[in-house]
């Protein structure tokens, strides 16, 4: 383990939305972890709670440096752990909780992910620690939520997305060949539960300024993917079909180039006109029958077909820019090959520079949202595991080195 | 009644869509009391385009999509090309603590609504922009919609399967752009709060796709690696797929993470003879054979329905559960329990079944309170009472097309 490594801190230039919140963090892989690194990126003092020895399963995960598996070389566990403090407590052992309670106490916000059942037997649930601090926001992000009658079900990334409806949803516009529902890609649906969980967690932060009490969040991974096809899911309450059955019936949609694919997707009979243009005035598009199409949905099948034959020709980039100079809404079905070379995300500065002891320097994703006054800050690098343990537990909560080589020994930290 | 989340805060809502607008509906199930501004000249989107509502529609109240993307809201008509409009809106902007739009960048400088105005009329305005691409470099002005911002962020070269075309997603896209807003909105208020500083927020719904993303864009930057859609594989775990059930088109999830997982799944299953054998002995090799493990698992799932798997399974502790479909979900007894789904009604629409909000809070719980409104259905309120605008000048404003 690379303890005691010291990462260079850039001194922080701008100030930061949540300068002053302190959060503490008991969760893995990708839920949990990506909900506090949306609020350690835009300020906020994230302390990692990992279990010792091996340490957040998002360590195990790749992309690894090289392909070469090590704890501290996953482009999965940095990318969901930047600006944060990891320190190592084993909360099976009294200690262990003794030092997770001293920590409760000091945060405002704690995010966790374990099982409802797993908080309560070890007497820290949202009960428990409210006692010890009332002004706690505790966010529990599970599969299932803390009640119902699945909230002990076992459910990974795959399960929570197919049991939420959107994987059957997204099957009604697969192709044909392959008809068996899907996930998302990556961990999406857990991204998606951090990020909702994150928008409660905010909330209860700003009413607490006002109410000056702290609340426990119930965030199901579940009910936040269902929550991405809100529109669609709806439908289905009320015995409708679903909405965007529609795609299949518009001109435009996925079509294949001679290198990859574009998307078309038109809003508006402005939208059709550029189309009509990009394609150049052909003789079929000139039938009045489809003068109306942009509200009819008549003849999109014929309409991609005489697509298709041109579009197999072009490139995707030319089509794109092509199409958008001519009012007509497209985007390319990019690889990440073409997000890192993609010159806009360069404009806006969407990757940044980042170093890391062990991963070296490398450009990182950073955020959809430019604050004009808070901007997020990518200025400290996933940590390393339980680098920070002196720092929190001798600096902050006063044990001795003597007590810290006590509890490394006893498997505590 | 408990306290909302939000209570005090006014959005002046320009936005349009699916993007904008959900952002605004998670806002105001938290509470935010928001003003919706419309044109009749050009409604929002979802209440008469074909694109959201299907061909044919014609009365802008009809739209259920825009009843469910606009809940607890309420909506004015206002012609923003109207010389009379801008004085309305600057007094409405000096009473609400947030705008948010999602027109193409430069529309709202062109209607003399950049940030820079706004913030002399409120300094401390939360102003979010929400565009496909940003409002900065040489492509933010390009068009987009949430099948774009899937296929350009990233994400729909990655979903479906490695040998079929890839799959754009659905509205998801924008709904993910808009929880996005939501968040950067939030953070926005409390900084505010704390510190009496407003901000602009300009959000690229094509980045918040790809930040979804950023693991497999990491392994391009690590290791030159461009990934493909795996369909339900995992880099790890088998098995881990989809398997047929009893009925048509019924399926179950189920992934194996550890030893002891498999050990349980195997004597669910009668420990069958193939369970032994050494091509399934290890995480390893079964991850190596997991084609032909996924059909053995298969031939054993397909005895029974999706619902009886996932109970014997999660029984020993093995995570199965199924893929269900929009209606399934409407008589998940879970679900239900859980108050998932809530009803409103509407004077023109009727009884609707709308989801809940997709947080439990223990002290201040969000909530649907109110049906999606008419096109102008709160311009009495808005103008006459919240503005306090004589009726005498309302009424002519009327005459002259100003609330058009």
């Amino acid at each position: 383990m690379a303890r005691g490594y010291v990462i260079k801190r850039k001194e922080q230039t701008s100030k930061t939305a949540l300068a002053g919140v302190k959060v503490l963090e008991y969760a893995q892989l990708a839920a949990g972890p990506y909900c506090t690194k949306l609020l350690a990126d835009l300020g906020a003092e994230v302390i990692k709670i990992e279990p010792p020895r091996v340490g957040d399963e998002a360590r195990r995960r790749e992309p690894f440096l090289n392909d070469i598996p090590h704890p501290e070389r996953s482009g999965f566990f940095f990318y969901l752990n930047t600006n944060k403090l990891s320190i190592t407590l084993n909360i099976n052992t009294t200690t262990g909780r003794k030092i997770f309670k001293e920590l409760v106490k000091e945060c405002d916000i704690l995010v966790e992910d374990n099982p409802p059942r797993a908080m309560k037997d070890l007497s820290l649930d949202y009960a428990s620690l409210q006692i010890i601090n009332p002004r706690l926001i505790m966010t529990s992000i599970t599969p299932f939520g803390q009640y119902g009658p699945y909230r002990d079900y076992k459910a990974y990334h795959l399960n929570t997305y197919h049991g939420s409806g959107v994987a059957k949803i997204l099957a009604s516009i697969l192709p044909e060949e392959t008809p068996m529902p899907t996930k998302g890609p990556g961990f999406l649906g857990e991204y998606d539960g951090g990020l909702n969980a994150s928008t409660a967690t905010m909330a209860a932060l700003y009413t607490r300024l006002f109410t000056g009490r702290g609340q426990h969040i119930d965030i199901s991974k579940q009910e936040s993917l269902i929550a991405t096809e809100r529109v669609e899911i709806d439908m289905f309450g009320n015995n409708e079909r679903g909405s965007t059955v529609w795609l299949q019936y518009m001109a435009g949609g996925l079509q294949r180039c001679k290198d990859g694919y574009v998307m078309i997707t038109l809003g508006g009979k402005h939208h059709w006109d550029g189309l009509i243009k990009l394609l150049g005035n052909p003789d079929w598009a000139q039938d009045e029958k489809y003068e109306e199409e942009i509200n009819t949905y008549l003849h999109a099948q014929e309409i991609n077909k005489h697509i298709a034959e041109w579009m197999i020709n072009q490139t995707k980039e030319e089509v794109y820019h092509r199409a958008q100079a001519l009012n007509c809404p497209a985007g390319m079905v990019t690889t990440v090959e073409d997000l890192v070379a993609s010159e806009q995300l360069k404009a806006r500065g969407f990757f940044a520079d980042v170093e890391h002891p062990e991963l070296g320097k490398f450009k990182c994703p950073t955020a959809s949202y430019r604050f004009s006054k808070t901007p997020m800050r990518l200025d400290h690098p996933a940590p390393l595991l339980g680098e920070h343990n002196e720092e929190i537990l001798i600096k902050r909560l006063g044990y001795t080195p003597e007590e810290l080589a006590q509890m490394r020994g006893a498997g505590i930290i | 009644m408990s306290r909302l989340p939000l209570e005090g805060i006014r959005i002046a809502d320009f936005s349009w869509a699916w993007a904008g607008p959900y952002a605004t509906l998670l806002l105001a199930f938290m509470g935010a009391e928001v003003i919706k501004i419309e044109t009749s000249k050009r409604p929002d989107h979802t209440r008469l385009r074909a694109l959201s509502t299907g061909p044919g529609a014609t009365d802008p109240d009809l739209s259920p999509i825009f009843n469910d993307l606009n809940l607890n809201k309420m909506a004015i008509t206002l012609d923003l090309a109207h010389p009379k409009a801008l004085v309305l809106v600057k007094k409405m902007i000096s009473i609400s603590d947030v705008v948010i739009e999602n027109f193409r960048p430069g529309v709202m400088g062109r209607l003399g609504l950049a940030y820079d105005v706004l913030r002399q009329i409120r300094p401390d305005i939360v102003m979010l922009s929400s565009s496909s691409l940003g409002a900065e470099g040489a492509e933010s002005k390009y068009a987009g919609y949430a099948p774009i911002f899937a296929a350009h962020g990233g994400l729909a070269y990655l979903t479906g399967y490695p040998e079929a075309r890839p799959v754009p997603l659905m509205g998801s896209s924008d709904l993910r752009s808009a929880a996005t807003s939501a968040f950067a909105i939030l953070t926005a208020l409390y900084h505010r709060a704390q510190t009496g500083e407003g901000q602009h927020i300009d959000l690229s719904s094509v980045e918040t796709i790809s930040v979804l993303i950023g693991d497999a864009i990491l392994d391009y930057i690590m290791n030159s690696r461009v990934p493909i859609r795996k369909g339900n594989r995992d880099e790890i775990m088998a098995p881990h797929n989809c398997y047929p059930c009893k009925g048509k088109d019924k399926w179950v999830s189920i992934a194996i993470a550890t030893e002891d997982e498999w050990q349980s799944f195997c004597a669910a299953l009668g420990n069958p003879p193939w369970a032994r054998e050494e091509k399934f002995c290890d995480a390893y090799r079964r991850w190596q054979n997991q084609e032909e493990l996924d059909r053995l698992i298969g031939e054993w799932t397909s005895n029974y329905t999706h619902y009886e798997v996932m109970e014997m399974l999660q029984q020993v502790g093995v995570a199965a559960i199924p893929s269900f479909d929009g209606t399934e979900l409407f008589q998940n007894p879970h679900l239900k329990e859980r108050g998932f789904a809530t009803e409103v009604t509407h004077p023109k629409i009727g009884r609707r079944v709308v989801l809940a909000p997709p947080w439990k809070f223990s002290d201040t719980p969000a909530r649907v309170s109110q049906r999606g409104p008419l096109l102008g259905e709160h311009n009495e309120y808005i103008y006459g009472d919240l503005l306090g605008i004589p009726e005498a000048e309302i009424t002519q404003m009327e005459e002259e097309g100003v609330f058009y």
